[in-house]
């Protein structure tokens, strides 16, 4: 992508260690063991029953893999937990708080932010105006703060901190060189990478993440990952939807297998890989 | 209409240059038409009055709508529902209380024109709540259906008989039914004028206007005078939704338009930020509604038909939908070539061949062109009924634009939706990318301090 990439990845993360993310990660609260906790949720879709009593945590500062054949239900999982989707019965708790049902910008809000199986970039914005628009109580969000003369030197002074986070966060993902561009003109992994950066700067304490490597070359998956194994040290907490077993085994500290809208068993990935439940639910057999 | 980026950017004055060019290029054809027509200087004035009231209310609602529809992607066809609330609010707040044996019907309030302006535009806000709240939650073509729907159902309830006079406040007002009201108040200069305590002057100066036109020349100053106002009134709008949209209210605004998924997912309640900017675009539509009829003197309501609506998404569509510089050139040349364009065309053509012999009826015009292969009657026949063809012709630029440039003359333009500029600040030195604008050297950990905000 650009020169920078051949930079030792440590001095990045150094650097946004003083910077704005370790301010981020310095938020996450770590005396919740399990952020996340899913009991029993259930969804049909008319006569279709898409997930079925699912149930499941995800620890703190871990990460954790969502593993299934197609149509397991692991994408309507996501949005149940995300509010994209109400469930019909269980309940998804999150930091101890009990948040089904509720709306997924109060979700966001509460600090567990998703991006989306394929990259949904807002494409004629730009790159800063995308980024722009992540951070959480921007005071120019109200509309009197942004018209009202005087007022607006406020949103002035927040923008400016804003812009420096931004930027920071643009190097930390090595897309600085593309921040002037409309989003809807970057290559697909620019857009994987944008979308992960845009959701870092709402300052989440755990980050749903819904087939980041789909359709990225291999390089970029690695640099990714990278990214994703430093935040994951800083504190953040991440639930990876993946189809790519390999990943999921060699990344992941736990890993969740659902079929047929059900966790069927979960476990270390040494242990994932020896189950014989699900090498036949991949296989295509009756469990 | 080839304007590419480079146009613009060679104009003096940014985009306020460009306006300032389109409006004296606009002018100089009307002026030199009028020559050519053989218009006294009291006509020329006048005719240059008209155009800019028409310039005045097209570049407002123009604005108002891009609010809507250029930045939050509202697909409101009920424009001149919002405009109708807020005239017969103003109307209703504003005129004088019924007076037995008096010419109006019923009467009003009686307060002063401010109080019915405000008045009016909450209306035209809350009106827009209302249609809002359930349609908003909806897709996008939904809330098409339910403005239009509006609108009509705002039509005829003024139309009404039930609703031609009623109690309020223990005055008998109205919407006075199939034959309007009468606005039987000072009009919207004069209130202005008397309200900062200028009337006087002004008179003295219409008086020193008789130099320039003999007889009465009040009415037309008072059209040019108006004229200005309602210029100021697109610079109010202006600056508004400008400062509006450039801001993070703006930027979520514009997220919603590409992906209101993504916004809601990126934590903003983006229901909100919806009703927000739909009130927000109703009133502005309101008072636009408000300063076109109210110095009319009296309104119908069947002056709200939803012709005037697509009239607006013309005038947005030529301009650019997304760009605010876009919507006031938009409502300017849709008012001066699309609406009062084809009046002139066709007085030109009497003007200039006045024994021109056109066929009375379409069976004539064609008959020729049959028969004998003689396009010349069709033709006189065509040019005499211009303006009945408005409608098609407006039609036929829209087919044309839709065709050949979708994003209207600087839809193109994309407006960054931020206070500040964007690019890297100068406290921050640029390590992670190649911007060769902005790469400083040195101070990296000095620079990464300054980026720690206390939340």
């Amino acid at each position: 992508m650009s020169d920078a990439a051949d930079q030792p990845v440590e001095d990045v993360a150094n650097k946004v260690d003083e910077g704005a993310l370790g301010a981020f990660a310095s938020g996450v609260d770590t005396s919740v063991d399990y952020p996340l906790q899913v009991e029993g949720l259930e969804k049909s879709f008319g006569g279709i029953t898409a997930v079925d009593g699912a149930t499941f945590e995800v620890e703190s500062g871990t990460l954790t893999g969502l593993i299934g054949p197609n149509g397991a239900g692991k994408s309507t999982t996501f949005n149940l937990i995300t509010g994209m989707l109400k469930p019909d019965a269980g309940t998804v708790t999150f930091n101890g708080e009990d948040i089904t049902g509720e709306e997924p910008h109060q979700i966001a809000n509460r600090g567990m932010v998703r991006t989306f199986q394929i990259a949904r970039e807002l494409s004629e914005m730009t790159v800063l105006e995308n980024m722009m628009l992540a951070p959480k109580n921007q005071r120019g969000e109200a509309l009197w703060r942004s018209v009202m003369p005087g007022v607006r030197d406020d949103v002035r002074e927040q923008e400016e901190e804003l812009l420096e986070r931004v930027w920071e966060v643009l190097d930390f993902f090595d897309i600085a060189h593309i921040a002037e561009e409309y989003a809807g003109n970057l290559s697909g992994g620019q857009r994987k990478l944008l979308e992960m950066a845009r959701a870092l700067l709402t300052d989440p304490d755990m980050l749903l993440l819904d087939e980041p490597f789909a359709g990225v070359n291999p390089t970029l998956e690695k640099k990714l990952l990278e990214h994703v194994h430093e935040l994951r040290e800083q504190g953040y907490t991440f639930l990876l939807v993946e189809h790519d077993m390999d990943l999921i085994m060699d990344n992941c500290e736990h890993v969740i297998v659902l079929h047929q809208g059900s966790v069927l068993t979960e476990g270390t990935p040494d242990e994932i890989r020896s189950n014989e439940e699900v090498i036949e639910a991949y296989l295509g057999g009756n469990v | 209409m080839s304007v590419r980026d480079d146009f613009t950017a060679r104009i003096p004055g940014g985009d306020a240059g460009l306006i300032v060019l389109v409006l004296l290029g606009t002018y100089l054809a009307y002026v030199l038409a009028g020559l050519v027509l053989g218009y006294t200087l009291r006509g020329q004035l006048n005719s240059i009055a008209t155009l800019t009231f028409y310039i005045g209310v097209f570049a407002m609602l123009s604005l108002a709508l891009n609010l809507h529809w250029g930045y939050t992607g509202l697909f409101n066809i009920g424009i001149v529902g919002f405009m109708a609330v807020g005239v017969y609010v103003t109307a209703i707040v504003t005129k004088p209380t019924y007076v037995a044996g008096g010419a109006a019907q019923v009467g009003g309030l009686g307060l002063p024109l401010w109080v019915g302006i405000l008045a009016g535009m909450l209306a035209a806000a809350l009106l827009g709540l209302v249609v809002a709240l359930p349609a908003l939650r909806l897709r996008a073509d939904y809330l098409a259906i339910v403005t239009i729907a509006m609108s009509e159902i705002v039509r005829f309830s003024f139309l009404s008989g039930e609703l031609q006079q009623f109690q309020l406040l223990g005055n008998r007002v109205g919407f006075g039914g199939g034959s309007g009201l009468i606005l039987d108040f000072a009009p919207p200069l004069e209130a202005l004028l008397r309200g900062v305590g200028l009337w006087n002057g002004y008179l003295g100066f219409v008086d020193a206007f008789q130099v320039v036109v003999p007889r009465n020349p009040k009415p037309v100053v008072d059209g040019l005078i108006y004229g200005l106002l309602l210029l100021g009134f697109v610079a109010g709008f202006y600056w508004l939704l400008k400062r509006t949209g450039e801001s993070p209210f703006g930027r979520v605004l514009k997220a919603i338009r590409e992906d209101e998924d993504v916004a809601n997912a990126l934590g903003k309640n983006t229901d909100r930020f919806k009703i927000k900017s739909f009130m927000l675009g109703c009133a502005l539509m309101g008072l636009a509604g408000i300063l076109w009829l109210v110095p009319q003197g009296a309104v119908t309501p069947n002056f709200f038909r939803p012709r005037v609506t697509f009239f607006v998404w013309i005038a947005l569509i030529i301009g650019g939908a997304g760009s605010n510089t876009g919507s006031v050139l938009g409502g300017a040349i849709f008012a001066a070539v699309l609406y009062q364009g084809p009046r002139y065309f066709q007085n030109l053509v009497s003007a200039v061949f006045p024994n021109l012999d056109s066929p009375s009826g379409f069976g004539q015009a064609i008959s020729p062109l049959i028969s004998q292969f003689d396009p010349v009657p069709f033709l006189l026949y065509t040019v005499d009924s211009i303006r009945q063809l408005q409608l098609v012709v407006m039609g036929l630029v829209l087919i044309w634009l839709m065709h050949n440039r979708p994003e209207g003359m600087l839809g193109y333009r994309k407006e960054t939706a931020s206070v500040i500029p964007l690019s890297r600040p100068k406290s921050m030195a640029a390590d992670g990318g190649d911007d060769d604008s902005v790469r400083t050297d040195g101070g990296v950990d000095a620079a990464a301090q300054g980026g720690e905000t206390d939340e």
